[in-house]
């Protein structure tokens, strides 16, 4: 195990309308093992210890797996390492003596609550607007009812993999969502279960991803990039084509 | 109308209009570029192609005004998008990614560079007096340093602008599957800068060689 010391210089904002700043630290010695969460955990202590307010941030299950952490570092939203949620970035990726800009991920859709805390209840409302499958309660169903091919089932699942976080947003010049709705899109028109909503959901979670504020795809694909979970801008072709075919050929409006 | 106009102010059907209005100006470059290539074959083949295009009459200027209206769709739909874009991130990062792509994160400044361009063009040759040759007239406008340059300069930005375009459009009309994605991506690079080359080969050898269009 070697230890290495970081200049970490971090966006504070003690709340949605107050003037924020960056403020820089000097980390002190930070085990390589540890994950970047840990790394901002030894910071807060000493902060607390010497009075100073602790730096907030977002997290909850630290396996990468539930999509509450993030944050942009040196320009990267999740940092540097791909496919790689912040809370499984390790310190053992970054030198000695490194300096980290550690900021919030920037859209007019996700209002800054304080520090590197964003209030990401937009993705949420684009999910209530469509992203669900209406399923009649009853007696459990038998597994395999419904066949689906195993081509199919992996293309939904890879959809399935997004745990909106975010990112793709934080990444995307013109903080389009156009990957998340992309992959919530897809990963229920993929199956037989999200059949009858298809074409309304297309259109209802699209008209909703525009109203709350994000910005337009430019197919630059940096998002796909920055992705944590490697969703694939072919779900943006998808929402495309979804959107396309129920504005055309639907009785949805 | 109104389902019309709904469709087309979502930001997915703006992004049809870009797609297909550029997929439009894109067989455009391509039908100007063939003709353009008769500047090679020598002054007389160049301005008969000129007298028979003109030789078309009423069914010229339908094309033109066709034309005008998708230009006009592309760019009055690239401002929109670009003014919207601007505030979807009212701060700005202050460290921001070094790994963009030139071609995509420029497109908003090519197509600005590529509007000049446009009007500069058509007033040195559209609206031009007609009292000299096709040939002469190109022969005149770029061997000029100054003007010859600037069009190499534009059609730079042309061809870095179609570079991500070509794939672009394919993106936005829903066509991405690993079947054909690398074909997509590679044959419109190649087909950028190849269109690109050969528009840059008129200023060039005007500016160049005496005996181009002679």
């Amino acid at each position: 195990m070697s230890l290495i010391n970081l200049t970490l210089r971090i966006w504070r904002q003690s709340g949605p309308e107050a003037q924020g700043a960056f403020h820089t630290y000097e980390s002190g010695p930070i085990s390589t093992s540890m994950s970047f969460l840990e790394m901002l955990d030894v910071l807060n202590e000493r902060l607390i210890l010497s009075g100073e307010e602790a730096v907030a941030f977002d997290h909850d299950c630290r396996e990468g797996i539930c999509g509450m952490c993030g944050s942009v570092v040196n320009g990267k939203p999740h940092g540097p390492e791909q496919k790689t949620t912040l809370c499984q970035l390790h310190m053992r990726h970054f030198k000695d003596g490194d300096t980290l800009v550690i900021e919030p991920f920037r859209s007019r859709a996700f209002k800054l609550v304080k520090d590197l805390i964003v209030d990401r209840s937009a993705f949420d409302a684009i999910i209530a607007e469509g992203g669900y499958v209406s399923v009649n309660t009853g007696g459990t169903p038998d597994a395999n009812t419904i066949p689906i091919p195993n081509p199919t089932a992996e293309q939904a699942l890879d959809a399935a993999e997004c745990i909106g976080c975010g990112a793709c947003v934080a990444a995307c010049p013109n903080a389009s969502a156009m990957l998340f709705v992309g992959a919530k899109v897809s990963h229920l028109s993929l199956l037989p279960q999200g059949q009858p909503e298809r074409n309304q959901r297309a259109l209802a979670m699209v008209k909703k991803m525009d109203k709350l504020g994000f910005g337009n795809c430019g197919n630059e694909k940096r998002c796909e990039k920055a992705c944590p979970k490697g969703i694939s801008i072919s779900n943006i072709a998808r929402l495309n084509r979804e959107f396309m075919k129920a504005v055309l050929f639907s009785n949805e409006k | 109308m109104s389902w019309f106009l709904s469709v087309f102010q979502s930001s997915i059907g703006k992004k049809y209009i870009m797609a297909l209005s550029g997929a439009c100006l894109s067989f455009f470059l391509m039908a100007h570029l063939a003709g353009n290539t008769f500047s090679f074959l020598g002054k007389e083949a160049y301005n008969s192609y000129a007298a028979h295009l003109h030789s078309l009459g009423g069914f010229i200027h339908v094309l033109e005004a066709c034309l005008a209206l998708v230009f006009l769709a592309h760019i009055l739909t690239a401002i929109l998008l670009f003014i919207d874009n601007l505030s979807a991130r009212p701060t700005r990062y202050a460290v921001s990614a070094t790994d963009r792509s030139w071609s995509a994160s420029t497109m908003p400044y090519t197509g600005a560079l590529i509007l000049i361009f446009l009007v500069v063009h058509l007033l040195n040759f559209h609206f031009a007096s007609k009292m000299i040759s096709t040939a002469d007239q190109v022969k005149t406008v770029l061997g000029n340093p100054p003007l010859g340059f600037f069009y190499l300069v534009a059609l730079s930005g042309l061809t870095l602008h179609i570079s991500h375009g070509f794939w672009s459009l394919f993106q936005s009309f829903g066509a991405n599957h690993p079947q054909y994605n690398r074909f997509l991506q590679r044959g419109g690079l190649s087909m950028a800068v190849i269109l690109g080359a050969l528009f840059m080969l008129i200023p060039l050898l005007a500016l160049t060689t005496d005996g181009f269009l002679q």
